[in-house]
């Protein structure tokens, strides 16, 4: 489903350049739920942006569904980091969901359809008439998921998407994404520098070094479907695979200060 | 109830005060330019109403309204264009920033030479003057719309009409409404000055009419006129900003109260 | 081959000399078409003419003492408002009951519009100088008087708490708290209030007359249809405005700068 070849980018200007992703080769299956973990300024960011076809690679290609990305793809979708600024301050929720569908075409019965639905699905089925400010930051963050269900893209990425909560809505908003990627079995690309979060609801973690960033490893997680904040985090493979990831990632932190 | 009335006492004690005093104080004035207010409030009626109305005030608004329209609407297409284009943007900033510069008054005279005195100099008088406030703060809200929401717009690829409706023009409504506020005001006085220059009725035409007709009280009814214009339509400007900026107010105060 | 696209480029992307650009395609524009005759040159005379008529200007003594008399109607005008208004904004935003009592006076008279004023200024004073400087000053005064109500109620209120915990008496909090607050819309109101002044000063000399000013000059060129002088003039308001605008900016930073934001205007 999302194919990465030899990726790179380099950002120039001032004579200065800064080599942020250095050679990244990287393959998602359809349907598969993917976490990129790696140090803080890998490029975890550049890279999710040259994915959602915001940002054009200095060279190497992305493929989404086949098809090489040359500008924001069909069926991708993005939930930003910054909940507060994606969503737009003047438009209720409902309209903010509804936004994006009305700009593919969809119908207004249909819509109307699609709003609902993705609203109960993030557990916020009477929210939509509210402004995003009107709600606290978990749950802004979950009407910006609710639009992204409700484009049902066939690929969504997430970028650092619960870096700003605090950790009680943290853990409900992870429990969620696990719901809506088992729901609507969409392929899922979840960006985020936390180790934990990363092992937690992925099915393979990949390991960024610093930057220039290059793919460390990439491992298959192989914890029962069914995930648990408490269960699951006290079982003995969490913890083991957790250390794994770790110590890479401290190796890469190492490298990277040598 | 106490504090209410009391409030409400606050609010309106000052103007009734300063309106009571200038009726006695100048009940029995004698000065030729300063006549009893109790002489202006009754000439007013008789000198505003019927007629007058239909031959200055009405015109007067309707290039008001015409000039503003214009003004807004030219201000806005023009400063989403340079404010959405960087190349563009450099290369004309300059050039406004000493067009701007002109206080817009002067341009009156060459104005009137160009193309005479009709109704559509003096629209184009008011449209001179109201549109460097909606274009420079159009350019710097579209300039300044978050980069966030740009990437939203672009990765679920909102575009064209769409996304200059619901995102552009509204991410840059607030500085807009400064644009036009401003813009409202020097509209007013274009207004005044186009006709006081060159015209043959409207309300500033009439005004200065009645200066020069030594009709002192009628000038001051004139005067009170223009006055409640200004009111009146900043009043209605402060009721259409509370409706579309409604948004962003309630952002704010969320904001500040640490959402 | 790969150097031309490249210096291209940078040109494009060097803003002051696309500025450069941008004002001589302007002043190029403006001396073509009047030429070709898609503009009538009787009224829209090229470029060149309206620069050797402003070279001409230049060595008229009557055009500086018209620019002194406008900069300084200007200045005099500028100082008059931001006097009274800083003075009257600090005292009716500092005591509630003020603030409260003159709020609708002031919401009332501050959208009429000056020129409104000019009959009355005009049948009031026989000097013209001071109906020219009756509107100039009720123009600028409100901008200044607002922008400093709003600085003085935006003290933060737990900065106001932690001086009256230090018990600092009235002047010291006014000196240390409140005026530092000010300061920056302050700012703000005197550089929208200079160029709302200028504005006001050569539509008076043009109105009024009466006094050694650009805007009597202008009409004066106007009365003897002296078409390239009024435009000479008129970019002379222009330059004068320009160096306005420049210097209220500056000024703003060089007293701001120790100041941690920089203040955008307020949608009042």
């Amino acid at each position: 489903m999302l194919e990465i070849n030899a990726l790179r980018k380099v950002y120039g200007g001032h004579g200065r350049q800064v080599e942020a992703l250095g050679d990244i080769t990287l393959t998602v299956e359809d349907g598969q739920f993917v976490c990129v973990v790696g140090p803080s300024g890998c490029g975890k960011t550049t890279l999710l942006r040259c994915l959602g076809g915001l940002l054009a690679p200095t060279s190497g290609e992305v493929k989404v569904a086949g098809q090489t990305v040359t500008g924001p793809p069909d069926g991708l979708a993005i939930v930003f980091q910054e909940y507060g600024r994606s969503l737009f301050p003047w438009l209720r929720v409902a309209e903010n969901i509804e936004l994006p569908l009305k700009s593919k075409g969809v119908g207004r019965a249909e819509r109307r359809k699609l709003v609902s639905e993705s609203l109960s699905a993030v557990g916020l089925g009477d929210a939509g008439k509210a402004y995003p400010w009107q709600l606290s930051g978990g749950m802004q963050q979950r009407v910006a998921i609710a639009r992204a269900i409700a484009f049902q893209p066939k690929v969504m990425l997430m970028d650092e998407p619960f870096a700003a909560v605090d950790a009680q809505t943290r853990a409900d908003l992870e429990d969620l994404v696990r719901t809506v990627w088992q729901r609507f079995g969409m392929t899922m690309l979840f960006v985020t520098h936390d180790i934990d979060e990363a092992v937690y609801l992925g099915e393979r973690v990949v390991m960024l070094s610093s930057s220039p960033t290059h793919v460390l490893e990439s491992l298959d997680i192989d914890l029962s479907a069914e995930r648990d904040q408490l269960k699951t985090r006290s079982e003995a493979r969490f913890v083991e695979l957790r250390s794994h990831v770790y110590a890479r990632i401290q190796e890469a932190k190492g490298a990277a200060a040598r | 109830m106490t504090r209410v009335l009391g409030r409400a006492g606050l609010l309106l004690g000052l103007p009734v005060v300063l309106l009571v005093t200038w009726w006695f104080a100048s009940a029995g004035s004698k000065s030729f330019y300063q006549p009893p207010l109790e002489t202006i409030v009754k000439v007013f009626p008789d000198t505003w109403t019927g007629a007058r109305f239909k031959s200055d005030v009405f015109p007067s608004l309707i290039r008001l309204f015409i000039g503003y329209g214009l003004a807004v609407a030219l201000g806005i297409a023009l400063g989403v264009l340079i404010g959405a284009n960087r190349r563009l943007r450099a290369l004309v900033e300059p050039l406004l920033e000493f067009l701007r510069a002109i206080p817009p008054p002067v341009l009156v005279p060459i104005l009137i030479l160009i193309a005479g005195i009709g109704n559509p100099t003096k629209v184009l008088v008011i449209v001179i003057g109201g549109i460097w406030p909606v274009l420079l703060n159009t350019v710097e809200g579209v300039r300044g719309v978050d980069e966030v929401l740009a990437d939203t717009c672009r990765s679920y690829r909102i575009g064209g009409w769409l996304r200059l409706r619901t995102f552009i023009l509204r991410a840059a409504s607030p500085q807009i409404v400064v644009g036009a506020r401003q813009a409202l005001s020097i509209s007013i006085i274009m207004m005044v000055i186009g006709e006081l220059l060159g015209a043959t009725n409207g309300l500033g035409y009439t005004v200065v009419e009645f200066q020069r007709g030594f009709q002192i009280p009628e000038m001051w009814s004139g005067v009170f006129v223009l006055g409640l214009l200004g009111v009146l339509l900043s009043l209605a400007f402060t009721l259409v900003e509370r409706r579309v900026l409604s948004w962003y107010h309630g952002a704010r105060a969320a904001e500040r109260s640490g959402h | 081959m790969t150097t031309s696209p490249n210096t291209l480029r940078r040109a494009g992307d060097n803003p002051a000399l696309l500025g450069l650009a941008g004002i001589l395609a302007f002043g190029a524009l403006l001396e073509v078409l009047p030429r070709v005759g898609v503009l009538p040159s009787e009224y829209f005379p090229p470029t060149s003419k309206i620069i050797a008529a402003l070279i001409d200007e230049f060595g008229r003594g009557d055009f500086w003492q018209a620019v002194v008399g406008t900069v300084s109607t200007w200045l005099i005008g500028l100082a008059i408002a931001v006097l009274a208004g800083i003075v009257l904004g600090i005292l009716i935003g500092s005591v509630p009951v003020l603030r409260l009592a003159t709020a609708s006076t002031i919401e009332f008279l501050r959208p009429i519009p000056s020129v409104a004023l000019l009959p009355l200024a005009v049948v009031l004073f026989s000097a013209p100088i001071r109906s020219i400087l009756l509107l100039v000053v009720y123009a600028s005064f409100w901008q200044v008087l607002i922008q400093v109500l709003h600085g003085v109620t935006d003290v933060d209120p737990v900065a106001r708490e932690t001086a009256a915990s230090y018990r600092l008496n009235r002047w010291r909090q006014a000196r240390y708290l409140v005026w530092p607050t000010t300061l920056p819309y302050a700012m703000t109101g005197i550089r929208l209030a200079a160029s709302v002044a200028l504005v006001l000063t050569i539509t008076g000399e043009l109105l009024i007359g009466g006094t050694k000013g650009i805007g009597e000059q202008i009409a004066v060129a106007q009365s003897s249809i002296a078409v390239p002088s009024m435009y000479a003039l008129i970019v002379v308001s222009g330059l004068i405005g320009l160096v306005a605008n420049l210097a209220t900016r500056r000024a703003e930073r060089m007293v701001l700068a120790w100041h941690p934001s920089v203040r955008r205007e307020l949608p009042l």
